[in-house]
């Protein structure tokens, strides 16, 4: 069975700007897992390089089994950055999810039944049907996540790819979405999302990657979750706070600054 | 009712009304992707560069529309390719290709004087000079438009809400582009006569911005800016006949004092429904 996503020494980066070279990564089918690691260390890249919309110097990326460029269509669900959306544009939480079925080729501009339904289905499954009609600059943040997660998940896709889905979000949502993820997760659908927030999300992933500028570590969270692998990933002095299997990732010297480092271990 | 039949006699005003019924609508329908994208200068820009274009065909012999509408898709090309890696923006692309062209088309007439009363029509616009071709032409590429939106309505909302996002979900984003480029440059050419260069983005924006103000919806937009750019059209050319006033200026003003009505209704109901919040609210109290 081939993996989800296969990367075979890919270099990627902007114009001359290399931003990871020579990057090997494969996660299989059915994986849920996260890429942590600080602003600027190239998750993003990495992210439009799996998607297929970054150009790349060398290299090979393959998703279950074919090249990025060929990838049937529907294979990929993809949810933005919520920062990254234009929340004035005239559109309906409706109209939203229904962009999953645009690049189909059918070409009447109004929604079949079969797309009528299969909207309405998702929307009752992630608990927006009510608001379906509702412009998306008036519903919030956490109906705005998920009308972007029935989007992505419109045609059944088997590989999802969220791009920091719980910035911008309360904490309430971001436990919320983390659910649901978990969820769709359960269906078999391989979920790959970026996150540079270690205490609320990444710490309650199955699986992490710690990546800066190229792989750091990869594994579960309390194997990888030491003050050395964080330290490496963030470039600052991290330390792991552990009491009864839950973790605090804190910066060494912030804690020394407001005078809470007495008593901690990694 | 005899205020509305009454210019009708005249061949002129029958050409002119119906060269803005179509001029209008099409600016309506072209001018809501214009506005959405965030490419108002385009449309300003793209109208400078087919002047320059007109000039230059004109010194070679060549038709009106088909040098305008060369220099106008070299424009449209340049500007493409300029902003493609990212490192010149759109809005100093468009400062550079389409104010080139336009220069090229000053500098020429003012050589050679006896053009500036040939391209006082491009500048100013002479609805009431609409020749059958120019009725023709208009008529085919707001034809052609309309089907042409309609057959890629899809891809167009995506990739205007959410380019990269559209290209990830298998959308090839670089053909819309192109076509969507190709129909705006066809359209400035063919209200260019119409309305003039001067006014052409006045009249692009201003349906939509107009339609926005009235609804949140996507497809009503649409809709409501192809009516209102139409109304905007046949409305304006009757009151330039009534007030004796320059057409395609009396339609791009009638087109602003409509945009001052929605924004006025749009504001209204905004603190309508603050104030019946407000009521409830208390009432929960």
């Amino acid at each position: 069975m081939n993996a989800a996503i296969t990367l075979s020494d890919v270099t990627a980066g902007y114009g001359h700007n290399v931003v990871f070279s020579g990057l090997s990564l494969e996660i299989p089918t059915g994986r849920f897992a996260g890429i942590v690691g600080p602003t600027g260390c190239g998750k993003t890249t990495l992210l439009r390089t799996i998607l297929g919309v970054q150009p790349i110097f060398s290299g090979d990326v393959r998703l279950n089994g074919w090249p990025v460029a060929n990838v049937p269509l529907g294979t990929i669900g993809y949810v933005p950055q919520l920062g990254s959306v234009d929340w004035n544009f005239p559109v309906t939480v409706e109209e939203v999810i229904m962009m999953g079925f645009y690049a189909s080729k059918r070409i009447w501009p109004w929604a079949s039944r079969e797309e009528r339904e299969r909207t309405h289905e998702l929307a009752h499954r992630l608990g927006i049907y009510d608001c379906l009609r509702q412009p998306i600059m008036n519903i919030s943040g956490g109906q705005r996540q998920r009308a972007f997660l029935a989007r992505a998940l419109i045609n059944n896709p088997q590989l999802l790819v969220l791009d920091e889905p719980t910035s911008g979000v309360d904490i309430k949502t971001q436990h919320e979405v983390l659910h649901l993820l978990d969820d769709i997760n359960s269906d078999g659908i391989t979920i790959l999302l970026s996150t540079h927030d270690l205490n609320a999300i990444a710490s309650h992933l199955p699986w992490v990657i710690c990546f800066n500028k190229g792989m750091v570590a990869q594994g579960q969270p309390h194997d990888i979750f030491t003050n050395d692998i964080l330290t490496r990933t963030y470039g600052g002095d991290m330390v792991v706070i552990r009491h009864e299997g839950h973790f605090l990732i804190a910066n060494n010297t912030l804690l020394h600054l407001t005078g809470n480092h007495h008593g901690i271990s990694g | 009712m005899e205020f509305l039949v009454e210019p009708l006699e005249y061949e002129f005003f029958r050409h002119g009304l119906l060269a803005a019924l179509m001029v209008g609508s099409l600016c309506g329908l072209i001018g809501m992707y214009v506005v959405l994208r965030g490419m108002s200068y385009v449309g300003h820009g793209l109208s400078h560069a087919a002047f320059g274009g007109a000039v230059v065909g004109f010194m070679l012999n060549l038709d009106f529309y088909a040098g305008a509408g060369m220099m106008g898709l070299l424009a449209a090309l340049l500007i493409n390719r300029i902003t493609r890696n990212g490192e010149i923006k759109l809005d100093a692309a468009i400062g550079i290709v389409t104010t080139a062209m336009f220069a090229l088309g000053v500098a020429i007439i003012s050589q050679v004087r006896t053009y500036s009363q040939n391209f006082e029509a491009a500048l100013f616009g002479n609805i009431l000079g609409i020749t059958n071709e120019d009725l023709l032409i208009i008529g085919l590429v707001t034809a052609c438009t309309i089907i042409s939106i309609l057959y890629l309505y899809r891809p167009l909302l995506f990739s205007t809400f959410d380019n990269e996002a559209a290209r990830i979900f298998g959308i090839r984003t670089e053909i819309v582009q192109f076509t969507f480029s190709f129909l705006l440059t066809l359209s400035i050419i063919a209200s260019m006569n119409v309305v003039g260069v001067t006014m052409i983005a006045a009249t692009l924006i201003t349906p939509a911005l107009t339609a926005r103000m009235l609804t949140d919806s996507f497809g009503r937009m649409l809709v409501y800016s192809f009516i209102i750019g139409a109304g905007t059209g046949v409305t304006g050319m009757y009151l330039s006949y009534i007030f004796n006033a320059a057409s395609g200026a009396t339609i791009v003003l009638f087109g602003a004092l409509l945009f001052c009505l929605a924004a006025f209704i749009k504001r209204c109901r905004v603190l309508f429904v603050n104030q019946s919040a407000r009521q409830q609210r208390q009432e929960l109290r």
